[in-house]
């Protein structure tokens, strides 16, 4: 499904993604606070807490929605934390988002087709693509890859919740990606929509490293190695899944609250 | 959309997919309206006289060229610009300036093909600035923007008696002439203005489908997700503004030969301000709606006044009716006459109904 290939030469060479007392205030209020995150190229992780402990946060922090407030962030090696969104996103970086971003006016090829088009030349192309256009092709195949093949003539708005959130990961999985931010991407899933994206998550190219936000565990601890845990804006432990679920201060935390 | 025409979408092969033009969609008799008025365009000086013909069907492709240009921005780019028309008039200014006209001492005396390139380039470039200031903000404060570079403009070139004389402007002129052809007799220079204005309409259709257009739309529906998919949205507002430049640039161009003279009060805030009512009521998501918007205000403007004066009121009313008929479309629809059109025609065809369904 790629286009371009990946720079191979960046891939192994330390880490995927590292964040560096990342701290982000919005006025007087932390949103994130000295958030120390490395993942290596490939490694899949999950980030657990309470709503309002950040997460979304850290994920706009880095793909650079909202710029930190202090620290820094380097996306294999290169220092991004003052890039602009696209320049992050040219260079292998993806996110979804957890309420659909999706261009509602236009078709499912197309959306997929712009997504492709944003990381490769010719943005700004006046010339309609013809019949064999590479991208025309990569689209369809990723179209295929979240099983939207029969909808794929119809306008956004027109798609069912679950569609729009299989829309929402082929967007992601367009190009070269190196790696993935998932914003709970499980969201308003049904269960046999959860299975289909369990089945994307594990199927993905073993080099291309994700974070999920999750708060269904089926799904979030089914598709990582690793799991951080944040709460009020700060990472409040990491480690294994079965650490994490089996920790007295987490199970206290979150999952024993009567949550899920 | 019908379930028959979802399993006709479907039976395509991929390659042929929606980003290539639908064929169906040109078929004479899949939808006949189309053709029809290509052809009543085409041998329109059999039909017409020359009033009606430069009058009425000129200065409706003019008016209908400038507010395509908005169109342009404000359908498929989310960017409603009040100075579609400014540009216009500054290409006309241009064309005045650096050719052939009566006020000597003012124009350079260039030859038309010369000037009149320059003028365009000279237009595409000014609107393109005003764009780079007016992305910078969104919603209003563009509308504000763009409105406050044209009501600068006028009061410039009222002003100004260096190069745009102030407010006597620049008159007599000179129009293109060349192959033993006047081209501002009435007919030859009809058939120019349905030649620009069917070239600025294709164009933007066929933008529409091409990757920049895809990416317009896309920055129009949601600009954060375009940039997390890797685009520059502010270049690409900006590369918008300079097509709708030089489609202005255009209309401006075929405005000043039409007229032979160019003052600030072409260039009013008010004549501004009737673009964005021309493309409105016309249905700012089609293209066609730029110049069915401006057929209906040049019909207004040019007959009202007869009819207003027979019924014993004010001819100078006739910006009441356009007013009021600009009211009732966007009370009733927000995709103007041409939405109310494709709704009627929904209803009266519903399974054969296919037009409008690849524009946003």
């Amino acid at each position: 499904m790629a286009s371009v290939a990946p720079r191979l030469s960046a891939i192994g060479s330390g880490a995927a993604l590292e964040l560096r007392g990342v701290t982000r205030m919005f006025g007087a209020l932390a949103a994130l606070t000295d958030i120390t995150i490395t993942v290596r190229p490939g490694e899949r992780r999950a980030v657990l807490g309470s709503n309002g402990a950040g997460k979304t946060t850290l994920f706009n922090c880095v793909t650079g929605d909202f710029l930190p407030t202090s620290g820094t962030i380097r996306f294999f090696g290169e220092d991004i934390t003052r890039f602009p969104p696209y320049e992050r996103i040219r260079r292998g970086l993806r996110r979804t988002y957890q309420i659909s971003a999706l261009f509602p006016g236009l078709t499912v090829q197309d959306n997929v087709y712009l997504a492709c088009r944003g990381v490769s030349r010719g943005r700004f192309s006046l010339l309609r693509p013809g019949a064999n256009d590479a991208l025309m092709h990569a689209a369809e195949t990723l179209i295929q890859a979240v099983y939207l093949t029969p909808a794929r003539d119809q306008r956004v708005s027109e798609l069912a919740h679950g569609q729009q959130r299989q829309l929402e990961i082929a967007l992601a999985l367009a190009g070269a990606p190196r790696f993935i931010l998932f914003d709970e991407p499980a969201a308003g899933l049904s269960p046999t929509e959860r299975r289909e994206l369990i089945e994307i998550l594990t199927s993905l190219p073993s080099h291309i490293g994700y974070i999920i936000i999750e708060h269904d565990m089926d799904v979030a601890l089914r598709v990582v190695e690793s799991v951080t845990m944040m709460h009020n804006g700060r990472v409040f432990k990491e480690g294994l899944p079965e650490e994490i679920q089996s920790d007295p201060e987490v199970q206290e935390l979150y999952l024993g609250g009567g949550h899920e | 959309m019908s379930l028959a025409e979802r399993t006709h979408l479907h039976a395509k092969p991929p390659a042929s997919a929606a980003l290539t033009p639908d064929a169906s969609a040109w078929s004479i008799a899949q939808n006949p309206a189309p053709w029809a008025v290509a052809v009543i365009l085409l041998i329109m000086p059999l039909l017409a006289n020359g009033f009606f013909l430069i009058e009425i069907f000129g200065t409706t492709l003019i008016l209908g060229t400038v507010a395509l240009s908005l169109m342009f921005l404000a359908g498929y780019g989310g960017m409603v610009s009040l100075m579609q028309l400014t540009i216009a008039g500054f290409a006309g200014y241009m064309v005045a300036v650096l050719g052939v006209s009566g006020s000597a001492k003012i124009s350079l005396g260039w030859p038309w093909w010369l000037a009149t390139p320059m003028a365009l380039a000279l237009a595409t470039g000014f609107g393109t600035l005003g764009g780079a200031l007016a992305v910078r903000t969104e919603g209003i404060y563009t509308i504000m923007i763009t409105l406050a570079i044209g009501a600068a403009f006028y009061y410039f070139t009222n002003q100004n008696w260096a190069i745009f004389n102030g407010h006597t402007g620049l008159n007599t002129i000179a129009t293109p002439q060349f192959w033993g052809v006047d081209w501002r007799a009435d007919i030859p220079f009809y058939y120019v203005t349905l030649g620009v204005a069917a070239l600025c309409y294709f164009a933007v259709v066929y933008v529409s489908r091409a990757p920049f257009g895809l990416a317009l739309q896309g920055v129009r529906d949601n600009p954060r997700r375009m940039a997390a998919l890797g685009f520059h949205v502010n270049a690409h507002r900006i590369a918008a503004y300079a097509l709708a430049s030089l489609i202005a640039g255009l209309g401006g161009v075929l405005q000043v030969w039409n007229y032979r003279q160019i003052s600030p009060g072409s260039v009013a805030v008010e004549r501004c301000i009737d673009i964005l009512i021309i493309a409105v009521v016309g249905g700012i998501t089609r293209p066609v709606g730029a110049f069915i918007g401006a057929f209906i205000f040049v019909i207004l403007r040019t007959f009202a006044l007869d009819v207003l004066v027979q019924l014993g009121l004010d001819g100078n009313r006739f910006r009441l009716l356009i007013g009021l008929g600009f009211l009732a479309v966007v009370f009733w629809s927000s995709d103007g006459v041409v939405g109310l059109w494709e709704h009627w025609r929904r209803r009266s065809a519903p399974s054969s109904y296919r037009g409008g369904a690849h524009h946003g």
